[in-house]
């Protein structure tokens, strides 16, 4: 007997979230649509305090949507100089030459690109390898110690996780995984050229290490939102654990872990501190990993304070304009994604 | 997909194998995960615990060639900057939770700023550095402590808000209802008996988001912008640990790296305690009293 049943039932969309238990849904549901509280509310006779009150914090709500707006109201108009001046072609030019005015922001893009996709390459698999581990597989004793161990990773700061790179994580790509990749991949043409250790790879392992958490713990709070019964309907038909996970769990889970995915790809591209301390800071498009790149967030890390002219600070400003717009809609998309899993579920915090 | 239909030995053997290999691959994984991060405690650990002295607390950065030097200005800069940011962002935070728990519930409004604070979670930390620049140091024409924490501030919010809010919503109605029964204005019934059962998830929240600016290096860079003496002033430039670190790290010179280490070691001392204390009071049922 196949699983065509299931199939049917589940065309490759998300399935339904179980019903959350009875407690929950009393606390969840509107507070305004409760009787009782509407007819106590429409009895009180404190109508202006309260009325104060609500417009207070209403006012703390809209201040949220006044921060956007006033972040992206600067960028835009302090970057006006230089969007005026070079259009679109900035995002498709090489120059970067600060003395004669000259700005195109093409080797930054490719450095954030290439870095960060390096980073989902080696971060995903490990992700979803920890997270099914950890939701599937993992006796109950270890399971609180280790997911607090991938809280800890997302808690250590970015310059912290720049000073291990530097002195830790560069040696070790230096004298061993760079030469090693360099003889049996170098026919690539990907790890080739001078080996200094920092480089591409080196902003793109630090990254992957820094998404982990991020990654493996939205995918296993999607994995979690699977019910029960899609487990046990694979397993009583004599399917193995690999085989639960995989059709029971993995494929009814698929499109919130994309949405963790791009979540985290989201935080890559706008990682600033790790990167800047391993890139190598050259404005250069190489092919080779393992040669020196930037990347949008460590040009303005490195370069804002010093901008001296009006175009320049302009250019540099253009370049966040950018990486606000590209991380609003990588999240949006994210939050979308993780949603339609989770959406049932009790919301976390990420 | 349809479980393999062929049946006989080889391929339960095959299953077999796929199934172990499948667990094997897990179990390497979560050890490679949780490899980085052991060797990134114990290196801090051993580089860091050696470097720490008691001048390390108590005096303000060397020139360079001098041996000896602490960060202790850094450490009370970082101090003055998480306290201006929280000033800001604690009180912003907790009452647009509220709104959005207790007024906006179920609105367009509230799904609005809901989207909101996830889209300002998500603003890089380097974007927020140039927003907050154009907007205080600019006018100001100098760099300030105040526009560091007011940076902080802001990128507490979005974690505030959605703790806030998601504690708020498990306070049951019963309580909410007697408090109003009572004759108790709306305003009070939130602060002092909702809000109230929900302290403790709403200060977990606030110590969240608190340990999430506390490493922030990026937005400091061109707003507290890092200082090598004492400084109070907040019109003033202010040192910052994560920025001395920063600042360390990328110099060529020994003295300062062991610095930058002792640094860490502080810095994350100080988070991991944090997020402990966060675990231990949501998991230990504090909370339990609230649903």
């Amino acid at each position: 007997m196949n699983l065509k049943v299931q199939e049917a039932r589940v065309p490759g969309l998300p399935v339904a979230p179980p019903p959350p238990p009875e407690p929950l849904t009393t606390g969840t549901e509107s507070p305004a649509a409760s009787p009782i509280r509407k007819f106590l509310l429409e009895r009180s006779n404190s109508a202006i305090s309260d009325g104060t009150f609500r417009w207070l914090m209403l006012v703390c709500a809209l201040v949220i949507f006044g921060i956007v707006a006033l972040i992206a109201w600067q960028l835009i108009s302090r970057s006006q100089l230089s969007i005026s001046k070079f259009g679109l072609g900035f995002f498709f030019k090489q120059a970067w030459d600060p003395v004669s005015g000259n700005f195109g922001a093409l080797p930054f893009i490719y450095g954030t690109l290439v870095s960060s996709i390096v980073a989902l390459i080696i971060a995903v698999p490990l992700a979803i390898g920890v997270a099914v581990f950890l939701t599937e597989m993992c006796p109950k004793f270890l399971r609180g110690p280790l997911s607090f161990l991938t809280e800890l990773l997302a808690a250590i700061p970015s310059v912290v996780y720049g000073l291990w790179a530097i002195f830790v994580l560069v040696p070790i790509l230096r004298e061993h995984v760079n030469p090693y990749l360099m003889k049996t991949l170098g026919w690539t043409g990907f790890f080739t050229g001078p080996n200094y250790g920092i480089g591409i790879l080196a902003a793109g392992v630090i990254l992957a290490i820094m998404i982990l958490p991020i990654i493996s713990s939205l995918t296993r709070e999607v994995m979690t939102a699977v019910p029960h019964t899609q487990r046990e309907a694979v397993l009583a038909l004599g399917a193995t654990r690999w085989e639960m996970i995989r059709m029971g769990v993995l494929r009814n889970a698929r499109i919130g872990i994309v949405g963790s995915i791009i979540l985290g790809l989201g935080r890559a591209l706008g990682e600033t501190m790790a990167v800047t301390m391993v890139i190598g800071n050259r404005p250069e498009i190489v092919k080779s990993l393992l040669g020196l790149g930037y990347s949008m967030s460590s040009v303005i890390a490195n370069e804002f304070s010093e901008a001296s002219d009006d175009m320049y600070l302009s250019a540099l400003i253009e370049i966040g304009l950018a990486l606000f717009i590209v991380t609003i809609i990588v999240n949006a998309i994210a939050r979308l994604l993780v949603w339609a899993v989770t959406r049932g579920a009790p919301q976390r915090v990420v | 997909m349809a479980l393999p239909q062929k049946s006989g030995r080889m391929n339960r053997a095959w299953r077999m194998f796929a199934n172990h290999a499948a667990t094997g691959l897990a179990i390497i994984s979560t050890v490679l995960v949780v490899a980085p991060l052991v060797a990134i405690f114990i290196y801090l650990l051993y580089k860091g615990a050696s470097s720490i002295n008691l001048a390390f607390f108590t005096q303000i950065p060397k020139p360079v060639g001098e041996t000896g030097g602490g960060m202790a200005n850094a450490i009370v800069g970082s101090g003055i900057l998480l306290a201006l940011g929280s000033i800001l962002g604690v009180p912003v935070g907790i009452g647009a939770g509220i709104y959005l728990a207790e007024f906006g519930r179920g609105g367009k409004l509230a799904n609005f700023v809901r989207f909101t604070a996830d889209v300002l979670n998500g603003v890089p930390s380097i974007v927020m550095g140039i927003a907050v620049y154009s907007l205080i140091v600019l006018p100001q024409k100098h760099f300030s402590a105040l526009s560091g924490g007011v940076a902080l501030g802001i990128m507490m919010i979005p974690t505030i808000t959605r703790t806030t809010e998601e504690m708020l919503l498990m306070v049951p109605h019963a309580i909410r209802e007697a408090a109003l029964g009572l004759g108790v204005p709306n305003w009070r019934s939130v602060l002092s008996i909702t809000l109230k059962t929900a302290s403790p998830g709403v200060i977990t929240g606030c110590m969240l988001a608190f340990a999430r600016v506390a490493g922030e290096t990026a937005p400091l860079l061109f707003t507290a912008f890092g200082n090598n003496f004492w400084s109070a002033n907040i019109n003033q430039p202010i040192a910052a640990l994560p920025l001395q670190i920063y600042v360390y790290a990328i110099s060529p010179y020994d003295e300062w790296h062991r610095l930058a280490w002792a640094g860490a070691l502080v810095l994350i001392s100080l988070i991991v305690v944090s997020v402990a204390l966060v675990r231990y009071v949501t998991t230990r049922g504090v909370l339990k009293g609230a649903s």
